[in-house]
């Protein structure tokens, strides 16, 4: 068995790992990345990317649906979908976006060994490969494990019960499918079969779809899953499948399909993490602000340190570490990290909602008095700042509305260079766009609205 | 009324220009008769000029660090009556710019003169009446107010400005800004750290600090400095250094204080150590000396005069005891406590810190192990004696506890070889070991 040594070990090749593998490449960093998968991770593989080529595909197939009964005087016949070759369009673009990132890492002289990863030490790691096992010395191990998909014990994944990653590579649209958890994962998918033409309820324990949110972000995408015919029950709670019957205590629901979504946890334990006696918190690996873990020369980064698990929060973190390995002083500092819902219609939040922050100024400005949002037909949402009372500093910035993903950008530029609500009043935003309604909710909270 | 003009005094034979270190009056403060109105650095002794009238102050002559000529105006005075000059400080000073023009800032200096009043922390006077002074001021772009900031918020502030502060080890919370609610920009942290905001910030934490503080090198630090300069530049030194049994001196030098506790001064290792160099110098007067080097003549002293250096407030001063051979113990003893006395609080005369033949320097307790002392140019030998402690000594049968004391001295290698000064260092050694022989007639 031979040994490599390397300055930076990283485990795991999804956002988090491969943008820091890429960035401590380029710093000059001899760099060794480990991941059994192909490289991109969760994200890449059967989370973000996947879903939203599912999501893209529902959408078009559901307005072509709709058309003839839209005010647009378009008639089309009845569409039909072979969502086989959907995914097959899915798993092309996948392979895309890895070849992608290898060819970034190797631009970057990063060295990708493909296996399972278990730590023997602090410093020491083997890697089961498919030409044996491979041993790897390293002065900093980045541990980027990511997490995996939540399982209820009494529905274990496994044929009809799908986690995120199987109903991401269904060969066909079920008939029923019922989805268990109204977070975000759980709606995106649910709302994509059911636009596809499945017939999808969903069940959550508590008694508001998407808790993470106020329930004025949340309420447009309730009314929008009521139009698509997605039955949700709340407080319900879901414990077991039985020849076609998802078990509750309110009653059997049928379904073809179930599908978990009640969160993920971070991945630990098959890497022999818990074996090296870290600081924990909860089932996370507890970091400084640095990145550092409990243990010297140990990193970790992205979903398996905790809350948010957003990808571009994991990327922001491994260029950071990757810039401290190479000797740099650097510590987090972020103001915001927006995070997106791709429900229908989208969530951005970003900074602090208004129960955050005491004696907030909260201004809301309804996209049923934009002009855009009236020409897409999609006038539901808003976009809403919240500032500081004192001084109008704005502290948090969220909005529901179609399309509102791509807004996030410019909520989350303005909370790190710390704009007021003068400045944004102040700033000339295209018309007609959705991104006037950001401009006149800080108009609005300045008692200075134009538009409403 | 009329104007009282004084013109800055002799202040030592042979001196033709002396450098301003202190005003103790501004202008328009009210003199008496014999106040001290400003202080200025000789060769070596600072000087307190008084006032020879009751008046307001109309004008100053200089700033602190200039050198102002012997009979030139330093100050005018505002005085009942005549006066004894009709022509007001500045137009004089204006008219006789060709000749005094150290006396007054130049408009390019005038920026570092006020740098310089801010350092030292007193008033410099003469920018009040100084335009070109006064407009460096206005130079400084205006700033807008900081806002402050509700404890425990972030700061608002860009990510590039995060970046640099923390590259700077600058805590943000304790910058203000001056945006919109606090905001802090590029130019608020480049004010925060040229104020020295950054030092300011949790000195106990090991982060950069990139603050210099220019403090102007004058008077009696100037003097040094330059001393220590031609000294170390132009004497090529030999050092050796020597330990010395100090036991049975410091058993007499026990008995002679407890026998004349409260009569006689107290005695230090000073008197001994003077009576040791005088008996040592008699066989060597090449070592009691004085080197004119441009000439190329060693004189060789009678006298020994012992300088001996003294730490002052304002730095090291060397106090010179004039013909230690023709004293005893205690009016030596005596004599280096006045004098050391004097140094300390600035009435030293100058001819107690001149005419030096040879130099003690003693760090007293912490006087280390070994130093290598600097010659008092133009001095031939200086003894340094280091820290006394108890070392245990082999006597030939067993260790015995001995108070021992190194001594570091260094010579002028040009006219001492190094065969003299090891003789010498030995005589020293020897007298001091055996204190009986200090006192028996060579």
């Amino acid at each position: 068995m031979s040994e490599l040594k390397c300055k930076l070990l990283i485990i795991g090749a999804g956002p988090g790992g491969y943008v820091c593998a890429i960035r401590a490449g380029q710093l000059g960093v001899e760099t060794i990345i480990v991941d059994s998968q192909a490289p991109g991770g969760t994200c890449l593989n059967v989370g973000c990317i996947p879903s939203k080529a599912l999501i893209h595909a529902a959408d078009q197939f559901h307005e072509i649906a709709s058309a003839a009964s839209g005010p647009l005087g378009i008639s089309v016949g009845a569409p039909s979908i072979d969502l086989a070759t959907t995914i097959a369009w899915k798993d092309g673009i996948v392979k895309r976006l890895n070849d992608g990132v290898s060819g970034l890492m190797k631009k970057a002289k990063v060295k990708h060994i493909s296996g399972d990863a278990r730590f023997l030490d602090g410093k020491t790691v083997t890697v089961q490969t498919s030409d044996g096992e491979q041993r790897i010395r390293a002065e900093n191990v980045v541990i980027a494990t990511g997490s995996s998909p939540t399982e209820l014990p009494f529905l274990p994944f496994g044929d009809d019960i799908l986690s995120s990653t199987e109903a991401l590579s269904l060969q066909e649209v079920p008939k029923s499918m019922v989805v268990v958890g109204g977070g975000y994962i759980g709606l995106e998918i649910g709302t994509a079969f059911a636009k596809l033409g499945a017939k999808v309820t969903v069940v959550e324990a508590t008694g508001q779809i998407l808790p993470q949110y106020d329930s004025a972000l949340s309420k447009p995408v309730s009314k929008r899953l009521q139009q698509l015919g997605i039955d949700v029950q709340l407080n319900t709670k879901a414990s077991g499948f039985h020849k076609g019957k998802l078990q509750t205590d309110q009653g059997d629901i049928p379904a073809d399909k179930v599908l978990v979504a009640v969160g993920r946890r971070p991945r630990t334990d098959s890497v022999g993490i818990d074996e090296l006696m870290l600081s924990m918190d909860d089932a996370f690996i507890q970091i400084n602000k640095s990145c550092q873990t409990s243990m010297r020369g140990i990193y970790a980064i992205g979903d398996v340190t905790g809350e948010p698990m957003l990808a571009h929060r994991a990327m922001a973190q491994g260029e950071m570490v990757a810039e401290i390995v190479a000797g740099h002083d650097l510590s987090w500092d972020k103001r915001c990290i927006p995070a997106v819902c791709f429900t229908d219609p989208e969530i951005v939040t970003c900074g602090v909602l208004p129960h955050e922050l005491k004696g907030a100024k909260v201004s809301e400005f309804p996209f049923a008095a934009n002009g855009r949002a009236m020409t897409t037909e999609r006038e539901d949402g808003f976009i809403r700042i919240v500032a500081r009372p004192e001084d109008d500093a704005v502290m948090g910035i969220q909005a529901v509305g179609v399309g509102v993903s791509e807004l996030s950008a410019t909520f989350a530029l303005a909370i790190e260079m710390g704009a007021t609500l003068q400045d944004i009043g102040a700033t000339i935003h295209a018309h007609p766009t959705q991104s006037e309604g950001f401009q006149e909710a800080a108009l609005r909270a300045l008692g200075k609205a134009l538009h409403i | 009324m009329g104007i009282y003009t004084i013109r800055l005094p002799d202040v030592g034979e042979g001196i033709a220009e002396a450098e301003l270190v202190e005003w103790h009056v501004s202008v328009g403060d009210t003199v008496n008769e014999d106040d001290v109105v400003a202080a200025v650095m000789t060769d070596k002794a600072a000087v307190e000029v008084p006032s020879s009238v009751t008046g307001t102050v109309s004008w100053l002559g200089g700033a602190i660090g200039d050198l102002i000529p012997v009979g030139e105006k330093l100050i005018q005075l505002t005085v009942e009556g005549e006066g004894n000059d009709t022509e007001v400080g500045i137009k004089a000073a204006s008219q006789n710019a060709g000749s005094v023009t150290e006396t007054k800032p130049k408009p390019a200096e005038a920026k570092e003169q006020s740098q310089r009043s801010t350092i030292s922390d007193k008033p410099v006077p003469v920018e009040q009446t100084n335009p070109a002074a006064s407009e460096s001021f206005s130079h400084k772009p205006e700033r807008a107010a900081a806002q402050p900031r509700a404890k425990g918020t972030k700061p608002l502030a860009a990510p590039s400005v995060r970046a640099r502060a923390k590259e700077e080890g600058i805590d943000l919370r304790n910058v203000p800004g001056s945006g919109p609610a606090g905001r802090i920009n590029h130019q608020d942290l480049s004010n925060f750290i040229e104020e020295g905001g950054a030092n300011s910030v949790q000195p106990s934490s090991s982060k950069k600090n990139t603050k210099v503080k220019d403090v102007k090198v004058i008077g009696m630090r100037r003097k040094i400095a330059e001393k220590m300069a031609l000294s170390k530049s132009r004497i090529p030194h030999i050092t050796i250094v020597e330990e010395v049994d100090m036991t049975e001196l410091e058993e007499l030098r026990t008995a002679l204080n407890k026998k004349h506790a409260g009569e006689r001064t107290k005695l230090t290792l000073l008197p001994f150590l003077m009576r040791a160099i005088v008996e040592a110098v008699r066989e060597q007067p090449e070592l009691n000396a004085r080197y004119d080097d441009e000439a190329g003549v060693v004189h060789q002293h009678g006298a020994v005069n012992i300088g001996i250096a003294t730490q002052t407030e304002n730095g090291l001063n060397v106090t010179v005891v004039h013909h230690a051979e023709a004293e005893n113990l205690w009016d030596n003893a005596t004599k280096v406590s006045q004098l050391a006395d004097a140094a300390r609080d600035g009435t030293i005369k100058l001819e107690n810190l001149t005419g030096g033949t040879i130099t003690i320097t003693s760090l007293g307790k912490l006087g280390a192990i070994a130093t290598t002392p600097i010659i008092n140019h133009p001095e031939v030998a200086i003894v340094g004696i280091n820290k006394m402690q108890i070392r245990p000594m082999w006597d030939g049968q067993q260790f015995q506890p001995c108070k021992m004391m190194n001594i570091s001295c260094s010579f002028d290698h040009r006219v001492v070889d190094g065969w003299d000064a090891a003789v010498f260092v030995q005589k020293l050694k020897t007298l001091l070991e055996s204190p009986a022989m200090l006192f028996v007639e060579g």
